[in-house]
């Protein structure tokens, strides 16, 4: 099975390629649109901020070919933000694939602002990138702004308020917690996403 | 529910595991890489390694130092030591840091720390508070402790925040070594005036310790390093006893 990552200015990737190395996969780190759409497994991993992000992914038509991906795609911590419609971040419109918006968090009284920590996930809807669950529910967040609930929401997790966790449209998947540093849930989810049924 | 954080961190010395008793004695604790391992399979939330010997021909070092960490374990560590520009901060986040963390660089050169959270987004930027009370004023202090500064704790957290800082790890020098407990008012000074989360760090003895500074200190997360590295609490226990 063919695995690249999307190379863009964002942080955290050799992470995701150690995790899938974990899993026995060799992916490869490519902006070569033919290698991205030619690929069975898409992921666009992500740290970092959105403008300028975005500004990068058009730069090199990277936002053109993501739409165009039929393959299962997944969308890790920023990527999955720049997968919805817009975001409050330096007030950027991104890829909208998921039609809601993507929110900064106000801080609470006792609710800090990043969101970072081991946090659970609930509101769990029945799909193929959630099958067979280890009990543990944590997984590992690390960000400042959230995405909105929307039709499209597989799970949430509560922080300040609930926000989506977990998205998917068509062969899009996105998870807005670092599966590449969540232990064995994060591992779980990743070995699922390898496991679906390519198109 | 967001659960607190413990930390264990691993002080790095010429590619070992080290521990200084108030930043001074230096005891071998281990091969790194395996404790990062032993740590994240006992449930550890996340990882600290600072490099306290870092100097320019060391860099290379620690950056195969992270690779090789990022190789083997599944949660979240924090890179710092001797980081001093945008580019180092690169090489780390390239090697498969998540989170870097910076101290007397913040001090000499505070711009710096706008200029990584604009680059890499405020959630990798840890800036490191080793502080110090002198006559009831806790100061902050840089060179692992061993300069004093103008800055007062509280007004330079404040500050750190204000330019992006994405979390505070706070050390209570007084207290770092002792086992006697976290600094609890320091901490809970801080962090009630930041909405920023803050590291403990100092102090940790005993199980309770983590239990007090999460109440009564308002900490976010706590980090120690003898008491795991000896074995004298173990983390799954710990995690038992605060749930």
């Amino acid at each position: 099975m063919k695995v690249v990552l999307i190379q863009y200015n964002s942080g955290n990737v050799q992470s995701v390629l150690y995790a899938l190395e974990r899993l026995g996969v060799e992916a490869e780190l490519t902006d070569d649109q033919e290698k991205i759409l030619s690929a069975d497994r898409v992921i666009f991993p992500g740290q970092g901020e959105a403008s300028s992000a975005m500004s990068y992914l058009k730069n090199r038509n990277l936002d053109k070919v993501i739409r165009e991906i039929k393959q299962p795609f997944l969308g890790v911590c920023l990527g999955l933000q720049l997968l919805c419609a817009h975001s409050e971040e330096n007030d950027t419109d991104c890829l909208g694939i998921f039609p809601i918006k993507v929110k900064r968090f106000i801080p609470a009284a006792w609710e800090k602002v990043p969101h970072v920590g081991w946090n659970k996930i609930k509101n769990i809807k029945e799909n193929p990138l959630l099958n067979h669950l280890p009990d543990v529910r944590y997984l590992y967040y690390v960000h400042s702004y959230y995405a909105e609930l929307g039709e499209h929401t597989l799970a949430t997790t509560s922080y300040i308020q609930d926000f989506t966790a977990i998205l998917n449209r068509d062969n899009f998947w996105a998870v807005q917690a670092h599966p590449e540093k969540s232990s064995i849930l994060g591992e779980k989810l990743l070995e699922n996403f390898l496991a679906l049924p390519s198109t | 529910m967001l659960t607190k954080r413990i930390i264990p961190c691993l002080d790095i010395k010429d590619g070992r595991t080290v521990k200084g008793v108030n930043f001074v004695e230096l005891r071998d604790a281990g091969d790194p890489v395996a404790l990062a391992k032993l740590y994240s399979a006992q449930g550890a939330d996340e990882l600290v390694f600072l490099d306290i010997t870092a100097t320019v021909d060391k860099r290379k070092t620690l950056a195969k130092l992270v690779t090789e960490v990022a190789k083997e374990i599944t949660i979240p560590f924090t890179v710092g030591g001797g980081i001093t520009s945008l580019e180092d901060v690169q090489v780390l986040l390239a090697a498969g840091a998540d989170k870097i963390s910076i101290n007397s660089a913040a001090v000499n050169q505070p711009s710096l720390i706008n200029e990584m959270a604009k680059a890499f987004g405020s959630q990798c930027v840890v800036v490191a508070i080793d502080t110090r009370r002198v006559a009831g004023i806790d100061w902050v202090h840089t060179h692992g402790g061993r300069k004093s500064t103008i800055l007062q704790t509280k007004s330079w957290a404040m500050e750190l925040a204000d330019r992006g800082a994405g979390e505070i790890l706070l050390t209570s020098m007084d207290h770092d070594g002792t086992k006697g407990g976290f600094a609890l008012d320091l901490t809970a000074g801080i962090s009630e005036s930041l909405s920023i989360p803050v590291i403990a760090s100092g102090g940790a003895g005993s199980m309770l310790h983590f239990k007090e500074v999460f109440t009564s200190g308002k900490a976010d997360a706590a980090l120690a390093a003898s008491i795991f590295h000896f074995k004298e609490i173990g983390i799954p226990e710990l995690k038992m006893y605060l749930s």
